[in-house]
């Protein structure tokens, strides 16, 4: 059964006529842009409580402590609330399953060569390992962050792993997410697909090969669905 | 590949083909981080010895960034203006004989001690062997002459939040002093210059930056830190559920 995102996305561009495809729903995209204010909170105020020049310029050591810790809890709800959406949920699915050509990708990009060659769906290898890698990194963060909020509850020697993991994670992080950023300022299309949910044919082509073929192929045998009324967790852009 | 898929599959638009992946990744990164946190005492030590030895020899400062044995400036308002001989001014009062104020210049005048210890703060750090050099605290209490009722001291800062408080007992110690120099250098702005509180046996929030004021009170009343939760007889290693040895 394919994913109501892209069936969403085939119904808005009923055979073909369309000139753009249905990336991600609104529900999935609110999440991202959540989680990203949240997680820009977290580590703005994380870096001026932990890099010196702008811990003297900022000061305010209680406030911002208070926003680093309430951020870096909130910026898991944003997830937690989308997963009522279907879409968000089958984008996950996606995120969390590797194939063949995945592996090829990552490969590929390790050792410098063109990705584009090599098939995708709709995520890439590296969007994959992207996101398993910040999703388990983040709840390492939470947990050790909490540790450190409630250092009462600890042993001494736990609060000192914890706030070793969490420094060192904080850095690794911080260079992994600049590295997510920096892919977007690299790839327009991909950027308006994030911002307004589409993207061109030509970019699915070219990227997300498999993605493409699946929602012509779904678009292909999909008469029935179009007027099943199920109903979408997608709002139009 | 999981065997459900194994009898002729399907083209499976929904990407549920494949291994996950993804979850063994989320969770392997969850296990390292227990350990991490488990094994990290240790750990930590060694890293950031090595690191304080490259920073000493790193040109750029950039390794100040990773986490290591060094001072971090920690302040609780805003802004703290910048005073000098010209508008600094430390004044002693409170239940004594004789109120003082005084000036840089007076503090310099007064007889001078240097400590060299390592400094402890609460959070974690521990910056080995820094000399702190000043006026010891007993000195000012005695020229102000110290009530019979006085049993304790209020520190204000010019920061105007930050205050601390010891017992008297406490405040006459021979390593409580009230410094203007450490590292051998006048303390700088961002370390609580032109004069801070060196408190020797105790954690750092104790020391307080940019002194301004001693009051001698009857009680000793919690400071800053201290209204929020960490312990007023804040001993190095026998405090704040922490156990580090001693500084003195």
């Amino acid at each position: 059964m394919p994913p109501r995102s892209d069936r969403a996305a085939a119904r808005e561009n009923p055979s073909g006529t369309g000139h753009r495809l249905l990336r991600f729903t609104a529900a999935v995209r609110w999440v991202h842009h959540a989680t990203a204010a949240l997680a820009g909170v977290c580590v703005i105020t994380a870096a001026c409580l932990y890099v010196g020049p702008l811990a003297e310029l900022v000061g305010r050591r209680r406030l911002v402590t208070i926003v680093h810790e309430w951020s870096g809890v909130a910026m898991f709800l944003p997830v937690l609330l989308g997963l009522a959406s279907r879409a968000l949920r089958s984008d996950l699915t996606r995120l969390n399953r590797f194939e063949d050509h995945d592996r090829r990708w990552l490969w590929a990009a390790v050792r410098r060569r063109r990705t584009s060659d090599i098939p995708s769906g709709k995520f890439n290898g590296g969007q994959k390992a992207y996101a398993a890698w910040t999703a388990g990194a983040g709840l390492v963060m939470l947990g050790t962050g909490l540790m450190l909020w409630f250092p009462q509850l600890f042993a001494l020697s736990l609060r000192t792993g914890a706030t070793f993991v969490h420094d060192w994670l904080a850095l690794a992080v911080a260079v992994v997410v600049a590295a997510h950023i920096g892919k977007a300022v690299g790839d327009p299309e991909a950027r308006r697909g994030m911002w307004g949910g589409t993207v061109s044919r030509a970019w699915a082509d070219r990227e997300h090969r498999l993605w493409r073929a699946e929602l012509e192929d779904h678009s292909a045998h999909s008469g029935s669905d179009r007027s099943s009324g199920v109903p979408e967790d997608s709002v139009r852009p | 590949m999981s065997t459900s898929h194994s009898a002729a599959p399907p083209p499976d638009p929904g990407g549920r083909r494949g291994t996950p992946v993804g979850r063994r990744v989320l969770l392997g990164m969850v296990g390292l981080g227990a350990v991490g946190v488990v094994a990290g005492g240790p750990l930590q030590r060694l890293v950031s010895d090595s690191i304080d030895t490259v920073a000493e020899k790193d040109p750029t400062g950039l390794s100040n960034l990773l986490p290591g044995n060094r001072f971090r400036y920690y302040s609780v308002t805003s802004s703290v203006p910048e005073r000098d001989e010209t508008n600094y001014r430390l004044t002693v009062d409170g239940l004594v004989d004789k109120p003082m104020t005084y000036k840089l210049s007076d503090l310099a005048g007064l007889p001078q001690h240097r400590i060299v210890k390592d400094v402890q703060c609460v959070t974690g750090w521990r910056v080995p062997q820094t000399p702190f050099a000043g006026v010891r605290l007993s000195t000012l209490l005695d020229a102000a002459g110290v009530a019979p009722e006085g049993k304790a001291i209020r520190f204000t800062c010019f920061d105007g939040v930050y205050t601390e408080s010891l017992t008297m007992e406490q405040a006459r110690r021979s390593d409580v002093m009230v410094a203007t120099s450490m590292e051998d250098k006048p303390i700088t702005h961002a370390h609580g210059g032109p004069v801070r509180l060196y408190v020797a046996p105790m954690y750092f929030y104790k020391s307080a930056k940019w002194l301004s004021g001693i009051t001698v009170t009857e009680d000793v009343k919690p400071g800053y830190w201290e209204e929020l939760g960490y312990d007023v007889d804040a001993w190095v290693g026998r405090s704040n559920g922490r156990s580090d040895a001693p500084t003195v």
